[in-house]
This record gives C-alpha cells, structure tokens and sequence, in this order.
C-alpha cells in the first residue's frame, strides 16, 4: 500500500473545496452548464440518461480495507447501495445528486481517494498490473512508477486541457495484465542486457472509433528518464494533436497521420530539451516513493498447509480453488480473484454490503489489502493457503465465489444503453443472458479460457475490439443490433478482433455466441487449445460459416 | 474586459491595434503576429512598448528571435478547453528566457489562474468582473505541487526530500 502523507492529503483536500466552490458557483447560476461541463468533468462527473454518473480514481488498482469501506459508505449514503468497478480501475455511482457530490468527495478524500481526472481531456488515472508486487518473476512492483506518474499527471499545469483524453497503464511482468497496449502510452518495465532497469515506451494506442494497438517508440528508457520522456510525448501531443475534430482527437490518430518514425523524432527533439532537468528521477527520489509502500510481513508457511488437504475432497471447493486461486511470489500465499460476475449479474458490480464485506475478509486475510483489475474483478493478493477453504466459505456466502474467472461468463461489458447516454444499444441484458447460458461450470471450464467483451456503442468502453470474441452494440432503424468479431486479445500479444459477418438483432446474440463455441469445441486441434488460438489457426471463415449458414 | 496584473486587477497600458487599423504614434501596443511579422523592424523601433499577440496554433520559434525586444507576449484561449497556449508559455518562460509580460487571452476563466501561473504567465485578460476580483483567492487555494516548472514554486517532491534531509541531519 501506498501511504499518503500530508502534501497529498493536503492537496486532494484542496481539489475538493475548490469543486465544492465550482458546484457552488454552477447551482447559484454564476457558472453557465457548459462552463461547468468542463470543470466537472475535470472531477469525473458525467451527465447519465437519468442523473449524474460520478467516477472515482483507484490508482493503479489498488485499496486498503477501509479506502473499500468508505467506498461502500458512498454507495448506500449518496448512490443506490452499489457500485459499478470500471476497466480502468475506477469505480462509478449512476445516481449521485450534484448538490451532494462535494460532500461525497469530502468523505472519499478522508481516506485518501479522489476523483481527479476521472473524465475530461487530461490524464486520466493510471493503471497498472493488480497482481503488482505479488505477481512470480515480476521485474519490480510497477505500482512505484504508476504512483510517481500519479503525482506526475496530478492538476499538471500544462497537460489539463489536451486535444483528447490520456491514458497510460504500466506492467512489470511478462504477462500483460494491464493492457499497455491499448492504452495512449504503454510502459513496460523490464532489464536491458546490461542490467539496468527501464522502460519500453509504447504510444498510440486504443480503441473506439479507430483502434490502434500501441507501437514502440522508444525501446528503451532508463527509469531517471522516463519522467521528461512521458513529458515529451505529452508536449508533442498538446501542441500537434488534433483539436477540430474529437474523432480524431487522440494521440493514436496523431501518431497513426505523422507516422511513427516521425513522431518519435518530435518526440526525440523535445526531449533532448528537457531530459536533463528537475524531471530527471535521482534514485534517492524513487527511493523516497517506494519508502511509502508498506508490504505485508509474510510468515513461512508450508506450501501445501493441512487445511488445504482436507478440503480438496470438495469439488465446489476444487473448482474454485482451480479456478480462482493464483500462484502467488511468496510460498505458502496466494492471489484470490473475486467474481463480480455472478450468473445473471450486471457485470463489475458490487453492493455496499458485498464491498463492507469484501474489506472485513481483507482485513481477516489479505493484510487488509484489495485489488481491482481492468477485468472488473476484484482480488486479495495475499491470502495464506490454509485460509483458503474459509475465505471460500465466507466469499459464497456473499455471492462472490463464482468460480469462473477468465471463463467465457467473466464477461467484460461497459453500462451500454441501461446507463450510458452515448450508448446505441444495451450491454448489460446480453452479458447477463450469456452468463445463464454459459452457467454450468463443467461446460465453461471443458470451453477453457476466453474473453467475451460487450461495448454498448463505438466508443469501446467494454473493450470489444480486443475480446476473443467481441460485440459491439450498433443501431439500425431504431433497432439494437451487435456487430461481432472474434480473435481479438488484449495481452503481450494485442490484436483487435475481426468482424465475422454481419449484424445480428438482440435476440439473436446469445445464439450466435452458443454457435461460436460450439464450432471452436469441435475445431480444436486438443482440449487445450485456446479458443483464440483456434481462431488464429484456422481464420474466421469457419466460424462465420457457422454463425451464418442458417441465418 | 478587466486586467489582473502582478495578482491585481490594473489598468491595461497596452492598446490592442488590429489588423488595418493605424497604429498610434507612441504609447505601448499589443499587435496581431501576422502585423507583427510583415515588419518586425519597422514596429520595433517604434516609440512605445511592443506586445504582440501570438496564435496558439504557430509555432513560437518564429517568434524567439525578437524576444529580447518585446515588453509582452499574448497567448490564446480561442476556449478554455483549448490548452495549446500553456506549452507555448513554459516554452517561452522556461526554454527561451522570456522576461517581459506574458498574458493569458480569450477564454480566462478563474479555474485556469492556477494552472497559468504555474505556466508562467504573470498578466490575464480576464472574462468575467467576477473571476477577476477573486483572483487572489484562487490563487491561494492551492499549496501543494507535484510537478516542477519554471514558476518556482517548490514541489512536493522536493519538500519530502528536504524534509528527508533535515531529518536525518537533526540526529
């Protein structure tokens, strides 16, 4: 965990009186709606279908027990008694009253969360990794470098009113799970041959309209560095990025029109001005950041603890456990992903209760610390083994034990028409029939790992792009209708998915889905061949025969 | 339109001359960068204090190699969403030394005064009587910086590693 000191607590303090100054000066008339527009989405504040959508910052996904609890105090205080967790590791209230956001975000600042940033052209929060700093082989925790980039990006005086909105995301680890590849600037951290630590610097890429995976534009850049490069970048963008056109607004589209080569010249230039300045991060500074992340005192314990032995003759137990439970760096512990994808479910959504719930199982067993993923999952990264058989006990209780994480009902899916006043068509509806569809957990683990991912509309908030099978929610004549592609992933590996024919009615999402598993089960090459690999064996034309040939 | 100059709201010495109108004879004077450009010479030798008020989307290269000579510099808000103009004052602040007046135009609204002083800007040609009055109490409301940038102030980060410091020298 990251401790605020009294600069930050200071600071997020300030921003609220400042908002509460602005709802003041918008409710009393002085503001006009469009002046206010921009400054309260400033501080993650939309304006939904029926009432005002407030979004709330979890940097790089991580939250202590009590950070949960007041989220779940601000959910049954101001909201309707839930929240909805985000891709980006934010959480969103659908029902919150203007004139009760300053007092919402007061009590959020008490424990150190805001909303800064949350929404509007700036940078937005920075994610990373939620298995960070538990996670085997990882190079180092990359929640040190999302938080100096956290104060980096904070109220930047020349980086608030960009072109677009700007998203970085930062993994440490082999495996991609923050999805650096979509996002306007990816990091990965790793070792060059001669040892030193540093980031590759990918840039341009997302989703929406015209979706890009990232490219590389700088190999390699020394952690002291990485600061006046990311400035650079953003420099560039501010000045060159376009501004007459929101469609093609973001950094992606910039890149993609100057060419990458020539983009990273700009960028290169810039840099050479300001690479060796007060951005420069001495190691004694990173060493003051990292001071302030405290780690859990890990006993030694056995790898394979009693408890665990007696309840493996539980096959609900082993089925979680199987599916749930990851290996975690310390022996003995282990990371626990909670479902919030229940069958039937909205995906990503939490009650108070299940919240104040989750934060008590945390304190009880995870050293009080929570994690959310862009899964829109939650997690405990430090669960001792032999507490797993309780933790399970006490996790189905809460309807938080549905063994399916990374299965095909861990459905991904943006609020879409139910919520959302961009959206052309609902999302939430299909993700919860799929997941009645796909709710025997023998058929679900025999189909293995695959990722639905449900948008409600171009803007790509459900990351359809990138599922292995994806659906995007258009609207013809009035009528909902889902575009779907497969082959899409969203890992080291990113690629955007290919569309497979065309649009089918609501009614028929579900069936088409069924259709597409049932040809990739009987198209692996062996049980253990993933879905997306299948796809990237055989193309989607067999799948589109499939799906197609009887409508 | 009020002025707030140095943190107050002041008379404005500088006459804005347009395109095609005629310029005063002396007196200072803020001009258009396409005016400006068609004869540097001529306008600067011109009795009188010179500004020149430069579009956000031109670069300031263009306009380095007079800076020495200029009183002000006037960056653009065509709206407050817009923020080219803040790279373009740290540039001209931080990168090419300029001194004289550097003033905010356009859409300035007092939810941007922070965010400008930060980026170096020291005069705001402000929208609204009523921003412009609660100028100074904007500006105070903050005392927590995370980034460095050419205004000085000190940031959080090196607060910490003074405060590191003090402490490890008081043992």
């Amino acid at each position: 965990m990251y401790a605020y000191d009294e600069l930050d607590r200071t600071l997020i303090n300030e921003r609220v009186s400042e908002f509460r100054d602005q709802v003041k000066r918008r409710l009393s008339g002085e503001l006009t709606e469009d002046e206010f527009k921009m400054l309260r989405l400033q501080n993650g504040v939309y304006l939904q279908l029926h009432a005002y959508m407030f979004r709330v910052a979890i940097p790089y996904g991580t939250l202590s027990s009590k950070q949960l609890r007041t989220l779940a105090h601000v959910a049954r205080r101001y909201d309707r008694g839930y929240g909805h967790f985000t891709t980006r590791q934010n959480i969103q209230y659908n029902w919150i009253k203007l004139s009760e956001l300053p007092d919402a975000l007061a009590d959020l600042a008490e424990v150190g969360i805001h909303a800064m940033q949350t929404s509007g052209n700036n940078m937005r929060n920075v994610t990373s990794d939620q298995w960070a700093g538990v996670a085997p082989g990882e190079i180092e925790d990359p929640r040190i470098w999302s938080e100096i980039l956290r104060q980096h990006t904070t109220l930047h005086p020349e980086f608030s009113f960009l072109p677009r909105k700007f998203k970085i995301a930062i993994t440490a680890s082999d495996h991609d799970r923050a999805a650096i590849k979509i996002h306007d600037i990816g990091l990965r951290l790793y070792r060059n041959a001669e040892g030193e630590t540093g980031f590759e610097v990918l840039v341009g890429g997302g989703l929406g309209r015209t979706p890009f995976i990232a490219k590389t534009i700088k190999p390699f850049v020394s952690r002291r560095d990485i600061l006046s490069y990311v400035e650079a970048i953003l420099r560039v963008y501010n000045q060159y990025g376009r501004r007459d056109n929101i469609y093609k607004a973001r950094i992606k589209i910039l890149v993609h029109e100057l060419g990458i080569e020539k983009f990273a010249a700009e960028v290169e230039e810039e840099w050479e001005h300001i690479r060796d300045s007060a951005l420069t991060l001495e190691d004694s500074v990173i060493e003051e950041i990292r001071s302030r992340f405290s780690y859990p005192a890990y006993d030694k314990l056995p790898h394979m603890p009693e408890e665990l032995k007696k309840t493996a003759h539980d096959p609900h137990f082993e089925a979680w456990r199987r599916n749930s439970v990851f290996t975690h760096k310390v022996q003995g512990y282990s990371i626990v992903t909670l479902s919030l994808k229940p069958v039937g479910g909205p995906p990503g959504d939490a009650t108070a209760d299940q919240m104040d719930a989750v934060a008590d199982l945390a304190d009880k067993y995870s050293f009080g610390e929570i994690r959310v993923g862009h899964e829109q999952n939650l997690v405990l990264p430090h669960v001792a083994k032999r507490d797993l058989p309780a933790l399970w006990k006490a996790l189905d209780k809460i309807g938080l034990a549905t063994p399916n994480i990374n299965l095909v009902s861990d459905i991904i899916a943006c609020p879409g028409l139910d919520y959302c006043s961009l959206a052309n068509a609902r999302s939430i509806p299909i993700a919860q029939e799929l997941t009645r569809r796909f709710a025997n957990h023998e058929t679900a683990n025999m189909i293995g790992r695959l990722h639905i991912n449900i948008s409600g509309c171009i803007n790509a908030c459900g990351h359809h792009h990138v599922g292995h099978i994806g659906i995007l929610g258009v609207e013809k004549n009035g009528e909902e209708f889902y575009q779907i592609t497969i082959g899409g992933r969203a890992d080291e590996n990113a690629q955007m998915g290919t569309l497979i024919g065309p649009a089918v009615p609501y009614g028929d999402v579900a069936d088409v889905i069924e259709d597409i598993v049932e040809a990739y089960l009987a198209l692996r090459a062996r049980p253990d061949e993933l879905f997306v690999d299948t796809v990237k064996r055989l193309g989607v034309e067999p799948f589109r025969e499939r799906v197609y040939a009887t409508r | 339109m009020p002025l707030v100059k140095d943190g107050k709201i002041a008379a404005d010495l500088f006459v804005h001359v347009f395109d095609g109108a005629e310029l005063p004879g002396d007196g200072a004077i803020l001009v258009p960068a396409a005016r400006f450009l068609e004869d540097p010479q001529a306008l600067l030798a011109r009795a009188g204090k010179l500004g020149v008020i430069w579009p956000n989307n031109r670069d300031i290269d263009d306009l380095v190699p007079y800076l020495d000579r200029l009183a002000a510099v006037a960056l653009v808000f065509p709206s407050f969403r817009d923020g080219r103009a803040y790279s373009q004052a740290r540039l001209l602040r931080e990168r090419y030394g300029f001194e004289g007046e550097l003033r905010a135009t356009g859409q300035v609204l007092r939810d941007q005064f922070v965010f400008m002083l930060r980026a170096g800007f020291d005069a705001f040609e402000v929208k609204k009587d009523s921003d412009a009055a609660a100028f100074a109490a904007t500006t105070k409301r903050y005392s927590v910086f995370y980034q460095p940038t050419g205004d000085g102030r000190v940031t959080a980060l090196n607060r910490r590693m003074q405060l590191r410091h003090s402490e490890s020298a008081g043992q």
